[in-house]
């Protein structure tokens, strides 16, 4: 029987079996500045080393100013946690991407675009948000400080083994549909626990035909769904997105390792515990309505009544959620004000999420009375995106445009909501006070957010002039920066 | 060391608890992980300003001194912060009772001894209902597998890994360091060059 990709790269990675639980080796280890001090202080307190340093990557991301970088920081608890990852990073001899790092950016946009990030590899992080890795054909697992310290001190990781999930996307999208809204209708089918215990694999011709940042958008989200990882497997698009980025390896190796990386494709006939298809040919652009990226709907639809739901846990968990959110049962999706737009996180700030986005903006301006900021996955997708003048639009727009790091979709730095504020975010959760006390949030696409902030409201962004990607950007100096993929 | 956990049972008859909910991200900017309990389900408890919110479960006197939670679906799911595990134990919660819980959770919860119980749904729905009407009790042994309320008493499945960490208070570190040093060399021997290849294109920028 065929194999999985997800079970070929366990098997390569197992070392031993105890019980339930299979102790795996970690080919990269990647940390930040909020799950990783008290591995580290435990580290001290047993007098443990860090095994393999030259495994490991520390990255600031989580809670970094996003302002004037030459500005101090004035959040001490902030400074604190960078502080002490500079310390330990130094201490341990780790590579750190630090605050003033012109690489830095969110851990899940730096890993793939600096190449560190490779398929057939184990990766771990203290991040729920980790499997986004798996769009390069990596198995990647979110980690707690406990295993953080684990995988400091051992290079492994302890690990029941989960269940192998197929979801198998089909069709073609319609025009405005990027992966974000494929993604949410997929939540919004299975539910927020659909994936708990399983690795999903994305499959299919949808899955084949769009970009690896694009599908970065899919791993990313099966967080949302409960899933233990997500995992799609390398084609000639993986291969060619590695090919010649900082740390991928050198040329005389690649086509080696290439080679190596097809051959970790799921087998035909392989087994999955679990299978879900869906057509995305019928999916419209989404926009979630409550406080679980489940809760969603279709731009077109209406925010659903409460007493529609059988289950009286469902029915309190809308009540509540339309509650907090402050939205009626029956009203318009597109009847929604908002006073935010969001165009960041690990999720859509990618260069060609901030190239979407700005094929809506060109030459229109933000809403009066409307706060709207671009927060990019990193300094290099800032850099890049500077080079092809997308930040010119967005200026000229109103939008702010900002340096890196996780920013908005968690609140941790200055970037916040402040209560009642409503806010179009193409980050991943919608949780109660998640973006700030009192905030709201509906997760939508970029192309969605930035319909949104033109609008004021929530507009189906087909009914908007999507301007060819020539209209936007230099094709010849986009292929000269290594995004020639974008055009194929 | 766990081998019986006996309470007064705390209901939330709600799903999805994230572990945002459970402790807000600001919160997180500690470097240590003690004393969280007092930020247990903070926006639940606390008002913007920081002032009780009326209402709040936990709050209400008759739960007082609860050590068991029991809840719905997925409860823990969202992010990995450990901190979520770290506050309920501060809090005084021993053991949570639901029907699923985030993977993640489950496993931070495993480590640091706070005893997640997976049970049907009808079950969970049902220790909720009792406990929102009267003062309930449980008895979760570990040793047996069993959950005892309302003078029932039903067994539940339980990774043996997880159960044989809860009961004996392992250290996953030290134990791995010691029985499994051996293995890990091997390991990093065998796959050498292929580790090396990896090594190998770890060049400063």
């Amino acid at each position: 029987m065929g194999l999985t990709i997800y079970e070929k790269i366990w098997d390569m990675h197992k070392i031993a079996s105890d019980n339930d639980r299979d102790l795996l080796y970690i080919d990269r280890h990647y940390i930040h500045e909020v799950t990783s001090p008290v591995a580290f202080e435990r580290l001290r307190i047993y007098g443990r080393r860090v095994r393999r340093p030259d495994l490991t990557i520390a990255i600031m991301d989580h809670n970094v100013p996003t302002g004037d970088r030459t500005a101090p920081i004035t959040d001490p608890l902030s400074l604190e946690q960078m502080e002490t990852l500079r310390k330990n990073a130094h201490q341990y001899g780790i590579m750190l991407l630090d605050y003033y790092s012109p690489y830095q950016g969110i851990v899940h946009v730096v890993g793939p675009e600096l190449g560190l990030t490779l398929p057939g590899m184990t990766i771990a992080c203290g991040d729920s948000h980790t499997m986004t890795h798996g769009a390069l054909g990596a198995l990647a697992f979110g980690i707690g400080t406990s295993e953080v310290e684990h995988v400091l001190a051992t290079q492994t990781l302890w690990i029941k083994k989960p269940m192998a999930m197929e979801v198998r996307l089909m069709g073609r999208p319609g025009k405005g549909v990027m992966s974000k809204d494929v993604a949410l209708a997929l939540i919004g089918a299975i539910g927020s626990g659909g994936a708990i215990g399983h690795v999903v694999e994305f499959r299919g011709d949808y899955v084949e035909s769009i970009n690896v940042e694009e599908r970065m958008t899919l791993t990313n989200m099966a967080t949302e769904a409960g899933a233990r990882s997500a995992i799609i497997s390398p084609d000639e698009k993986t291969i060619e997105y590695i090919r010649g980025r900082p740390f991928a390896p050198a040329s005389e190796e690649f086509d080696e390792l290439a080679k190596f990386w097809r051959s970790l494709a799921t087998d035909p006939g392989a087994y999955f515990h679990k299978k879900f298809e869906m057509d995305v040919s019928k999916i419209e652009p989404q926009v979630t309505w409550g406080t679980t990226p489940a809760m969603v709907a279709s731009v077109n639809d209406i925010v659903p009544d409460p007493s529609s739901y059988e289950d009286r846990v469902m029915r309190v968990s809308v009540e509540r959620a339309l509650r907090y959110m402050g939205l009626k049962p029956g009203m318009k999706i597109t009847e929604i004000k908002i006073d935010r737009v969001f165009i960041g996180s690990c999720t859509n700030a990618r260069l060609y999420d901030l190239i979407q986005a700005a094929r809506v903006i060109k030459g229109k301006k933000v809403k009066s009375g409307v706060r709207a900021m671009v927060v990019p996955g990193s300094q290099l997708v800032k850099r890049q995106a500077e080079r092809l003048g997308l930040h010119r639009i967005f200026i000229e727009a109103g939008f702010e445009w900002r340096n890196s790091g996780c920013s908005l979709c968690i609140g941790m730095n200055e970037d916040r909501l402040s209560p009642g504020e409503r806010c179009a975010s193409t980050s991943n959760r919608n949780f109660e006070n998640r973006q700030g006390p009192g905030g709201r949030t509906h997760l939508v696409s970029p192309l969605m957010a930035a319909a949104a902030a033109i609008e004021g409201k929530f507009v189906d962004v087909r009914e908007f002039e999507i301007l060819p990607l020539e209209e936007i950007v230099d094709l010849d100096l986009l292929e000269k920066l290594g995004y020639g993929w974008m055009l194929r | 060391m766990i081998t019986v956990i006996e309470g007064k049972v705390a209901p939330l008859p709600i799903e999805n608890i994230d572990t945002d909910q459970i402790i807000p991200a600001q919160f997180l900017k500690i470097t240590k992980r003690e004393g969280l309990g007092k930020y247990l389900f903070y926006r639940w408890r606390y008002d913007e300003q920081g002032r009780p919110k009326d209402g709040f479960i936990l709050d209400d006197p008759k739960y007082s001194g609860a050590s068991i939670l029991v809840t719905g679906r997925n409860f823990g799911i969202g992010s990995s912060r450990e901190h979520a595990v770290w506050a309920l134990i501060d809090y005084g919660i021993k053991a949570i009772i639901a029907p699923s819980f985030g993977d993640i959770f489950y496993e931070n919860a495993a480590r640091n001894g706070l005893v997640c119980v997976k049970v049907r749904e009808e079950i969970a729905k049902e220790i909720i209902e009792e406990a929102l009407k009267r003062e309930v009790y449980a008895r979760i042994d570990l040793e047996n597998k069993t959950l005892s309320y309302l003078g029932k008493n039903i067994g539940f499945e339980i990774e043996e890994s997880v159960r044989k960490r809860l009961m004996l208070g392992l250290d996953d570190v030290g134990l791995t360091l010691e029985l499994y040093e051996g293995a890990i060399k091997r390991y990093e021997e065998k796959m050498k060059s292929y580790i090396k290849i990896r090594k190998g294109i770890f060049t400063p920028l």
